[in-house]
């Protein structure tokens, strides 16, 4: 930190997507020994910066300047060649090599007859680093009996054998207990002693304060402020982070009556991460379930669907308890948008009139009798009300537009006498008219009587159409705002840790 | 409305035909081209006989099918002959019953199926590794149940199964006919059906839109079980004898005529009656190289090149459909 020339610094740089400009001018630098914080919230561009610093992007424009001289960052090669290491959430070590084998995969030691690896050189270097780290595991312990703390330091480890200068971590202690997390600082704090430079992202305030030498802020896609932890308080640093420009076309008339109940969830916990989730859904009404990418939203609408396994808690239905799968769920008139519509949502290669049928196939044909030129009628009705650009109810789904597959993906559940609507980030990447067009639809289904719970990561969506929302945190409810406390800035107090 | 719906049952039966015209037009020239070759092959006895042959081969590969339709695979329906065939067999000899005979084959079929149902759809494991594991479970049982001895002789109102003759035409080709219609049937005008092409698209989307996964898939077992079964019993009625190791030739043979017919082994795209066009292209290739009197060595070669050929095309017209968009 007592040099003058950052060892990284980034001037200027913008991407541009389809739609979005995901970075806007954004400068960056990042000392020696020094923790530099990234915070922002869902879609403010830090992964895109992340992405930019490690060379997976390419800027449209700007410049790097590496000890003060002007360098191309264009590939992982690049950014590798100065040191720069990623660790993102999701890991990229081998379940079933050695932490040694992992440390150096790709780059083995040859030994002496060729094609042949020099193994005890391998553990003995892999036992360097890990003393290094301070680190007590054997090196020849398969990664796949690591846990999660053990593994996140397998992967330091493989950074810092590449002579990472400048490592780059992504919500690092998201799936750390307390215990491990201090580990964790302790191996940073270490790290920096000895001059690398890091730069951390983080949505938990009390790290954020306590870790970092120097937080950015980034906001729709720019950087509203850099500062020094002693410049502000957590709750400025919140307030800087939201505000994002929004989109006005989907305002709705909110829900002014008490419906009946639909959907009450209590104390829901599932083997995916869902922590004593409670919560009601009535008739008439949009619900959000907000909360950060991570914060177990999606896993709360598996397991009230019965995609996950509930390990214990009860769900009503229509003052009902209801258990059992997808297809119970279905049946009992639930409908789920699930958030990935080409995974989950569609049978690509399948025509759109199959995968508008689907669902309501036993509704529609209680005889079982499969009768192509009815199910056509009724589909060819659905794509003229849900306004689906086609030519034909034949045409394969993998053909349509995002926006286009996302109506078929909600509108299958227009034939099958759903009352529960719960919707995952309904309208993610697709164009601004379908977004309306979506929400038109979404609307329309409240206003006859359904619920909806709707998940979304685009807080100015939540706060724009939902009647009222939860707000989740690390798999539990953070807290529940109504409607005159929706506001960006309240759900991400809620969202983020904060004391 | 009824002419719009009628131009649309008209254009649904053209893409049908489609899909499958390409394969009957080479089957016909096959035909042409061993007429052409050969002065049997243009003969009735000929021809009923390649509609013998093709029947077996299609009864098994039609339940075989509706599995490769969910992206599955079914590796013991050879073995399932054998263990069908030779309990079947025991029985009418024990009994004198045929009818006893015949129901215990199909019975002693739909068990192995839903065995096999119940390893893939409740246990989990790999259709394929579940299956291969079955083959060799059901080889083993039938090779003792056996013990090398061959059951051989059965009535002749129970052989007319399969050499027996109706109107001229032998009984297995009415059998195929049949099992056409009610495998079409089933596959494209049940709900069942519908379920079973999206479970083979996409499973997960198919289970999140409250398809039951599990039973559609023990029933699709359960059937190529039984549709194993069923096929033993004509092979067993055609050859009037029975052994352990009877099934064994009719594992691959039936894969490649459902991949010759165009059904995807990625799921979710196949007919019933593509497979059967795959079994007749299969049975005239290996009846005109018999006529030809080429060695009988080479069939593996030519089965192996006509499969490639098959997938390489829909490959090829796949991408097609797709950059027409």
């Amino acid at each position: 930190m007592n040099t003058t020339i950052p060892l990284l610094e980034l001037r200027g740089i913008s991407k541009q997507f389809p739609g979005v400009k995901a970075l806007d001018k954004v400068s960056f630098a990042v000392y020696s020994g020094e923790v530099h914080m990234l915070v922002g919230e869902n879609g403010a561009g830090k992964s895109s910066l992340m992405k930019v610093l490690c060379g997976a992007y390419s800027a449209d424009e700007g410049e790097f300047f590496f000890n003060g001289e002007k360098v191309a960052i264009k590939s992982p090669a690049d950014a590798r060649k100065f040191g720069i290491a990623v660790i993102f959430q999701e890991f990229s070590l081998v379940p079933y090599l050695s932490i040694a084998q992992n440390i150096f995969l790709g780059r083995e030691f040859p030994a002496r007859f060729p094609g042949m690896v020099d193994h005890a050189r391998m553990h003995r270097e892999a036992k360097k680093i890990l003393d290094l780290l301070g680190l007590d595991i054997p090196t020849k312990t398969l990664v796949h009996d690591l846990g999660v703390a053990q593994q996140q330091m397998v992967e330091i480890a493989k950074a810092l054998s590449q002579n990472a200068r400048i490592l780059v971590m992504d919500e690092p202690t998201a799936a750390l207990s307390d215990r491990e997390t201090e580990r964790l600082f302790v191996m940073i704090r270490q790290l920096q002693s000895e001059g690398v430079a890091i730069v951390y992202i983080s949505h938990r305030m009390a790290e954020v304060f306590s870790m970092g030498d120097r937080i950015t802020v980034l906001r729709d896609g720019k950087k509203v402020a850099s500062l020094l932890p002693g410049e502000a308080t957590p709750d400025e640093l919140v307030h800087l982070m939201v505000g994002r420009s929004v989109d006005r076309s989907y305002a709705r008339n909110f829900c002014q009556t008490e419906g009946e109940l639909i959907l009450e969830v209590k104390n829901l916990t599932s083997a995916n991460g869902v922590k004593g989730v409670s919560l009601t859904v009535r008739s008439g009404e949009i619900v959000g379930l907000s909360g950060l990418v991570g914060a177990g939203r999606t896993e709360v609408a598996r397991a009230i669907f019965g995609a996950d396994k509930v390990t214990s808690g009860e769900v009503w239905l229509h003052a009902k308890a209801h258990r059992g799968g997808p297809d119970k769920a279905v049946a009992a008139g639930i409908a789920l948008v699930p958030e990935s519509r080409k995974a989950e949502g569609l049978a690509l290669i399948r025509s759109i009139c199959d995968n508008l049928m689907l669902p309501g196939l036993p509704l529609a044909f209680p005889s079982r009798l499969y009768k192509a030129a009815d199910a056509r009628q009724i589909a060819s009705a659905l794509i003229d009300r849900l306004r689906i650009a086609t030519p034909s109810s034949q045409r394969p789904v993998r053909l349509l537009s995002g926006g286009n597959q996302q109506k078929v993906v909600i509108g299958k559940w227009l034939g099958s006498n759903s009352r529960l609507f719960i919707v995952d980030e309904p309208t993610r990447g697709i164009d601004v008219g379908a977004k309306a067009e979506i929400f038109a639809l979404i609307d329309q289904l409240v206003s006859q009587g359904a619920g909806v719970l709707m998940i979304s990561s685009e807080l100015s969506e939540i706060v724009q159409v939902c009647d009222r929302s939860y707000v989740m945190r690390d798999g539990r409810i953070a807290g529940h705002l109504s409607r005159e406390q929706l506001s960006e800035e309240n759900i991400l107090k809620l969202s983020v840790h904060h004391e | 409305m009824s002419a719009a719906s009628t131009n649309q049952r008209m254009a649904a039966l053209a893409a049908d035909l489609k899909t499958i015209g390409y394969r009957l037009a080479a089957a016909l020239a096959i035909c042409v081209v061993l007429t052409v070759l050969s002065d049997v092959f243009l003969t009735t006895n000929n021809l009923l006989n390649v509609l013998r042959q093709t029947s077996l081969l299609f009864l098994l590969a039609s339940g075989l099918t509706l599995v490769i339709l969910t992206a599955g695979l079914d590796l013991s329906v050879g073995a399932n002959i054998g263990m069908s065939a030779c309990i079947a067999a025991s029985v009418i000899k024990l009994t004198g019953s045929a009818l006893l005979g015949a129901a215990t084959g199909v019975g002693i079929g739909l068990t192995i199926g839903l065995a096999n149902g119940v390893l893939v759809a409740l246990l989990r494991m790999p259709p394929f590794i579940a299956t291969y594991g079955m083959l060799w479970v059901v080889h083993g049982v039938t090779y003792w149940f056996m013990a090398g001895t061959t059951i051989y002789g059965f009535p002749p109102g129970f052989r007319a199964l399969g050499s027996g003759y109706f109107l001229g035409v032998p009984i297995p080709v009415y059998l195929m006919f049949v099992f056409l219609a009610l495998g079409t049937f089933f596959a494209q005008r049940t709900t069942y059906g519908q379920e079973i092409y999206a479970i083979g698209a996409n499973r997960e989307a198919a289970r999140l839109s409250g398809v039951p996964i599990a039973k559609r898939l023990i029933l699709v077992y359960a059937v190529s079980g039984a549709m194993a079964g069923l096929a033993s019993l004509v092979f067993l009625a055609r050859m009037n004898s029975a052994e352990g190791d009877i099934g064994e030739a009719f594992t691959l043979p039936a894969i490649a005529a459902a991949l010759i017919g165009g059904t995807s082994l990625f799921g979710g795209v196949g007919t019933v009656s593509g497979t059967l066009v795959g079994a007749l292209i299969l049975t005239l290739v290996l009846n005109g190289m018999n006529l030809l009197t080429i060695d009988a060595s080479w069939q593996p070669l030519v089965t192996g090149v006509i499969v490639l050929l098959a997938v390489f095309f829909d490959t090829l017209t796949r991408k097609g459909g797709e950059a027409r968009k």
